[in-house]
């Protein structure tokens, strides 16, 4: 680009068009997540009531309370069994989206759109229908005769398992889907060629092209999945809380402000510092690739 | 993994097939339940009907949801579309230092958890002492849709190519007529595209919205929520029906009817 001789004007105009966009984001994102860091060091009086102070009771609270421990361990370890499973459900399907010569391939890639427009509480709480005392599958066993009493399925950790990975599922395999369709078909051809099984040179080249996508699938659910709180309400029990539900719980229930943020900010690091290591591993852009289809 | 047509192809065909079905079991069941005559929202079947369908129509809560929601929604999209198409322009069509810091922000509230957002806008309006209004919804929804706007648009315009602009300013189309006359026309694709996204992601929302909504104001999805807490009732799942109805629908007609225009034109 000749930047010496743009104009003034020129150079300001990007600016103009963007100042909207980064007014509005600014306002409601930038400055709020900011305040959210300074409130984290609040005084609670009690009741619903909170000073402006610098002290760091919350933290301390947070860093000595093995409840909040516990409340992130297992959303961490809920979200990495969600993201896994996610991953090896969507890898196949991805793989024969993109390989396919189904003549009506453009079908499937609706149907992977059309979950997005279905309301995601209508979504998850359909696997009540399925799953439930009085869900499709305990209704085929009692019809069969199979069993009397239904057996218990939903409102326990597996259900909100399965909740998360059927609203995750269109993102993982949209993202594994665009860098498997990126790959240059010649590479497979001549792996082939020069004697390789299919599937050594699926594991030689079409695996190995394929991870960055993976990649963006993967910290894309896991983000997700990680910051949820109204999939373990509809579909788990009163232990399957995540840490999401421990804020919503701080804030709207307690009334305990500067506790909510000092949560806040926690689920904020902790997510920001897994966003930042695949960043400089992976690079952020690819997830947005795949969210743009 | 294996060749198109040998077996281990095959078994891939038959576990994506099991995925689709994966995916679209459970909203089949429940629109199916939708009809059923039954008092109770689950199984057995017990006769067809539309009566949890007229239920819905005499429930005031329920309108009023719905119309704060398409309320909501549209100006959502409306705000979301204008603001996004210039960001999304910009980054496109111009270059300038701290481009790649400016993208990373605008698509950040994808990667940030809603639970986050929303406190922060919360904590913010308690900082101002000011009362959880309208505006703050609005605003709310706002920021959520705003980087799949521009994420959009933007697909779309690094796709239309220079030179038809170019053409324009060459042939002494000033910046505003160039922009008028020929990238909004081809950009009206991913205008449409954005709105429908914005729109969607602004109606489906819930997440935030239980943090955002002003005290005794329903969306619809916070509506199914608030009616969840005892059981799944048959009118959720008519309610459920309508709504697949809807944002399903209107797209794909939309859709359809727009490559049918298209093909007229040909």
């Amino acid at each position: 680009m000749a930047t010496a001789i743009l104009t003034a004007a020129e150079r300001r105009r990007p600016w103009l068009l963007l100042s909207p966009a980064l007014v509005t984001l600014g306002l409601l994102m930038v400055i709020p997540m900011a305040i959210m860091f300074g409130y984290s060091f609040y005084f609670y009086v009690g009741g619903g009531r909170d000073r402006p102070d610098f002290q760091f009771g919350n933290w301390a609270e947070f860093f000595s309370d093995n409840y909040y421990h516990y409340a992130i361990w297992k959303t961490a370890r809920v979200s990495a069994i969600t993201t896994i499973l996610c991953a090896l459900m969507s890898y196949p399907a991805a793989y024969f989206i993109a390989m396919t010569r189904f003549r009506r391939k453009w079908l499937l890639m609706l149907l992977l759109i059309v979950p997005f427009w279905i309301s995601f509480i209508i979504r998850t709480l359909s696997w009540i229908h399925i799953l439930g005392g009085q869900g499709a599958i305990n209704a085929t066993l009692r019809w069969l005769g199979l069993i009397d009493d239904p057996i218990p399925m939903a409102y326990n950790e597996g259900a909100v398992i399965l909740g998360m990975i059927h609203f995750l599922l269109p993102y993982m395999i949209l993202n594994i889907y665009v860098s498997l369709d990126g790959i240059d078909r010649n590479l497979v051809s001549a792996a082939r060629t020069l004697g390789c099984t299919a599937w050594q040179s699926f594991r030689e080249v079409t695996l190995p092209l394929s991870l960055p996508g993976l990649g963006a699938g993967v910290l894309l659910c896991f983000v997700l999945a990680a910051g949820s709180y109204v999939t373990p309400l509809i579909l788990g029990g009163p232990r399957d809380f995540f840490f999401g539900n421990l804020i919503f719980d701080a804030i709207m229930s307690e009334l305990n402000w500067p506790m909510g943020a000092t949560l806040s900010t926690v689920l904020l690091v902790l997510l920001g510092l897994i966003a930042i290591v695949y960043n400089r591993y992976m690079g952020l852009s690819r997830i947005y690739k795949g969210l743009s289809r | 993994m294996s060749d198109v047509g040998g077996w281990g192809w095959q078994a891939i065909k038959a576990f994506t097939v099991a995925v689709y079905i994966f995916m679209f079991a459970p909203i089949l069941v429940t629109l199916t339940l939708s009809f059923n005559a039954s008092q109770f929202g689950g199984f057995p079947m017990t006769g067809f009907s539309l009566h949890w369908f007229g239920v819905l129509a005499d429930n005031d809560n329920i309108l009023r949801a719905f119309r704060m929601s398409v309320m909501v929604g549209t100006l959502t999209a409306v705000i979301c579309t204008v603001v996004g198409v210039l960001a999304a322009i910009a980054l496109v069509r111009y270059d300038f230092r701290g481009k790649e810091l400016i993208n990373t922000l605008l698509v950040a509230p994808v990667l940030i958890p809603e639970v986050v957002l929303a406190i922060g806008l919360l904590l913010f309006l308690r900082w101002l002492q000011q009362p959880r209004t309208f505006l703050l919804l609005l605003l709310g929804h706002v920021m959520l849709s705003l980087p799949y706007v521009v994420l959009v648009v933007q697909a779309r315009l690094i796709g239309i190519k220079r030179v038809y602009e170019e053409a324009a300013l060459s042939l002494g189309a000033n910046r505003l007529q160039t922009f008028r006359e020929i990238t909004m026309p081809l950009l009206m694709p991913a205008v449409f595209a954005g709105i429908l996204l914005a729109f969607t992601i602004s109606f489906d929302n819930v997440t935030a919205t239980m943090f955002w909504r002003p005290p005794g104001v329903e969306t619809m999805p916070t509506q199914i929520f608030s009616m969840l807490h005892t059981s799944i009732s048959p009118e959720i799942n008519a309610l459920g029906t309508l709504m697949i109805l809807i944002t399903v629908g209107l797209p794909l007609i939309g859709g359809g009817l727009a490559r049918y225009l298209a093909r007229g034109q040909r």
